[in-house]
């Protein structure tokens, strides 16, 4: 489907927009193919030829940059593309067993949408959420901890039309077209929708101060550091923790679908320790 | 005495509304620049040099020492180019980082950008990971809003804008001068060096180009003394790091400590391998990095241990395979994904890793031979060295290492006709149970 006339022209003010943030106008280009995938759900020939008119660049160069990333559609894509980890660990951890699961499902394999247009199914490359494997994607949301019934039954939501929910992320996925247009660099308004970290993520805080370790006090180490401490932080933290969004995790808690190895008071030694070589824990 | 967490970064990751400006200065933030627009900006230069902050991103490149590369300033623009393209395999720190509390990379950003005298940074992210982008643009007009950004910085006199620019999946966009050229609106190709960035980066003007975490690090530093950090890690590895363990562990997730920790201290954090299975191989610092073993549990890691044992730091992400996975299984895969990600841009690296993945493939299906072993160590030994960039280096690793370690499995499926693990045993859903 060609840009209509006045498509173009709204397309035209938000290029303008994209390129004004930068120095040299051709940096734009990324940013305006993700605005072009917003309109047409795909960079078409006719949006290459907006970006090369608008940049003063050949169809050529344009076509040239288009097809060198991943994230960048050919065809017109899915409502939503659903991407499935097959990177090392997340195969190892099931990823595989998603992706085949999906496929046997769905009936389209790699880079295939289905017939109603809804799910564009897609292997991906590591997608930095390791600590989450096995990791699917839906439009560039996290769902983490999959499993092959989890994402079956979001495929299945999608395909009713109804909400799914990232595990972090905004509070409902976007449509293709909408995410692309905020990855051209025009905000939602949707910043402040999930969690702030996942239960993952924050093992390690948690973890800490269970055990009352912080960063060693700048005061004592003899330097000219300021006033502030920064066990103090760790007390606000703490303190504010009560109202937090992200999921209240005990630190010995395990992920979903794993059996307990050893529990958390065997397993962690230094417990107590007044202070090592490398850091000095701090009383808070 | 075991070695504790030093959560800096991470240390109020659970607070209500962390990504927020206010609980951000709630919690220190925005001391650090306070201060540093009070300094000379070459003592800003000499106290991260001093601290000994090595770069975050994998490579451990000196981050002072990398700013004071510039050349001196001529009148004409220099800039900072933030690379947050984490794609690296096994590496999820940055991610969650600019996700929880993107302030510490923006305050960071705005000192770095002082003391380079840059007034125009940017912030590279990978385009896959919608709501982090969301994040950081709202980052950035908080700070905006509040006049830690913009003209006249807390009427310092010192001007800055950041642009937040996502990239569009190609995992060779985290190397720094490909990322230069996907930045400037070109396919993500790696640029002969010298000229480095420093003299000729972005638009061929003079330009840092930093990881998320070592600019996260600057505001610490600033607020707390060269000497405060280098009180935690080791000698010439100082400071604090992300180390993030994902596999078969008990508790994966981001754990905040010391560089010089070690493997069976975080596991000890993390409780020990899933089910008490045994531990069989893991990488230090994502793929790119040789495999390590059981024998490398007590390697203090660091930029000097890790290299002496054979292997390389990485960006601490610690990927731990148990004992139900295939080793041939999971470099094929990792080979794969180099293959996938090679730009083409060299002969080496492009053909190279073509090759490796059809003779891995072999092997695994049990049809290949022995003496596939050998090809497969001479064609890494044409790639090592003879690439354009890293990757072709990062790409021989995996294999190179697994065949130190573990030729007999290998061997092992050329008796076996083919792959002697059950795959449903790895998996975290299937594996417990079976």
């Amino acid at each position: 489907m060609p840009i209509s006339d006045q498509a173009r022209e709204r397309l035209v003010a938000d290029a303008r927009t994209i390129i004004a943030r930068y120095p040299v106008p051709r940096s734009a280009l990324l940013p305006m193919l993700h605005l072009v995938q917003s309109e047409e759900g795909y960079v078409s020939p006719d949006g290459v030829a907006f970006c090369a008119d608008l940049l003063d660049l050949t169809t050529a160069e344009v076509a040239a940059v288009a097809t060198f990333y991943t994230q960048y559609k050919r065809h017109p894509n899915g409502t939503y593309t659903v991407g499935v980890c097959t990177n090392t660990l997340c195969a190892v951890m099931g990823g595989d067993e998603i992706f085949t699961a999906l496929e046997e499902h769905l009936g389209i394999g790699h880079d295939e949408t289905t017939d109603d247009g809804a799910v564009t199914l897609e292997r991906i490359e590591c997608n930095a959420a390791c600590d989450y494997a096995p990791v699917l994607m839906v439009n560039w949301e996290f769902f983490d901890n999959a499993t092959p019934a989890s994402a079956m039954e979001v495929v299945d939501r999608l395909r009713e039309g109804e909400a799914v929910v990232p595990t972090r992320g905004a509070s409902t996925v976007c449509s293709f077209k909408e995410v692309s247009r905020v990855l051209a660099g025009f905000p939602d308004g949707r910043a402040d929708e999930g969690v702030g970290a996942g239960t993952a993520s924050l093992r390690g805080t948690v973890l800490a101060r269970q055990k009352r370790w912080t960063a060693p006090d700048p005061g004592a180490s003899g330097t000219a550091a300021p006033a502030e401490v920064v066990g103090a932080h760790v007390v606000a933290a703490g303190a504010a923790a009560g109202g937090s969004d992200a999921p209240a995790v005990p630190p010995d808690s395990d992920r979903g679908g794993t059996v307990a190895g050893k529990p958390a008071g065997q397993a962690t030694a230094g417990e107590g320790a007044s202070g090592t070589g490398t850091s000095a824990p701090k009383e808070a | 005495m075991a070695t504790t967490l030093t959560p800096v970064l991470s240390a109020f990751w659970d607070a209500d509304r962390s990504w927020s400006l206010a609980t951000y200065e709630n919690n220190g933030g925005y001391d650090a620049l306070r201060k540093a627009v009070t300094m000379d900006p070459a003592d800003l230069v000499t106290l991260v040099k001093d601290s000994g902050l090595r770069g975050r991103g994998g490579a451990g490149f000196p981050t002072g020492l990398k700013w004071s590369f510039l050349p001196k300033a001529d009148g004409k623009p220099r800039y900072l180019v933030v690379n947050a393209d984490e794609s690296e395999p096994g590496t999820c720190k940055d991610v969650p980082l600019m996700m929880a509390t993107p302030q510490f990379l923006i305050e960071g950003v705005i000192i770095t950008s002082f003391a380079i005298d840059c007034h125009k940074a940017f912030i590279y992210v990978r385009g896959e990971v919608v709501h982090v982008y969301r994040r950081l643009l709202a980052a950035v007009e908080e700070a905006k809003a509040k006049g830690y950004l913009g003209e006249n910085i807390l009427g310092s006199g010192f001007d800055l804008d950041i642009v937040v620019h996502a990239g569009a999946g190609a995992y060779i966009c985290g190397e720094e001068t490909a990322l230069l050229d996907s930045l400037e609106g070109r396919r993500g190709q790696p640029r002969l060096k010298p000229p480095f960035p420093a003299v000729a980066g972005l638009y061929a003007r003079p330009t840092v180009v930093n990881n998320v975490e070592s600019i996260a690090c600057v505001p610490s530093i600033v607020t707390h003394g060269a000497d405060w950090f280098k009180s935690m890690g080791t000698e010439r590895s100082t400071g604090y790091g992300f180390f993030s363990l994902s596999g078969h562990v008990t508790r994966p997730g981001q754990y905040e400590a010391p560089l010089g920790i070690t493997l069976r201290e975080l596991l000890d954090m993390a409780g020990g391998m899933r089910s008490d299975r045994e531990l069989k191989f893991w990488t230090p610092g994502g793929s790119s990095t040789p495999l390590f073993t059981q024998q490398h549990l007590d390697t203090p890691l660091d930029f000097e241990a890790v290299g002496a044992a054979g292997s390389m730091l990485g960006t601490r992400a610690l990927q731990i395979f148990d004992d139900t996975t295939c080793v041939v299984r999971a470099v094929l895969r990792w080979t794969e994904f180099y293959k996938h990600e090679s730009c083409g841009k060299c002969t080496p690296c492009r053909e190279g890793t073509y090759w490796l993945v059809q003779v891995l493939r072999r092997l695994e299906q049990g049809d290949g031979t022995e003496a596939d072993l050998d090809k497969l160590l001479d064609i890494c030994d044409n790639i090592l060295g003879r690439s354009f960039c890293a990757l072709g280096d990062g790409a021989t690793s995996p294999i190179m290492s697994s065949i130190q370690y573990f030729r007999d499995e290998y061997v092992e499926h050329l008796r076996h006709g083919g792959c002697p693990f059950d795959p449903v045993r790895s998996t975290l859903f299937e594996g417990a149970a079976v």
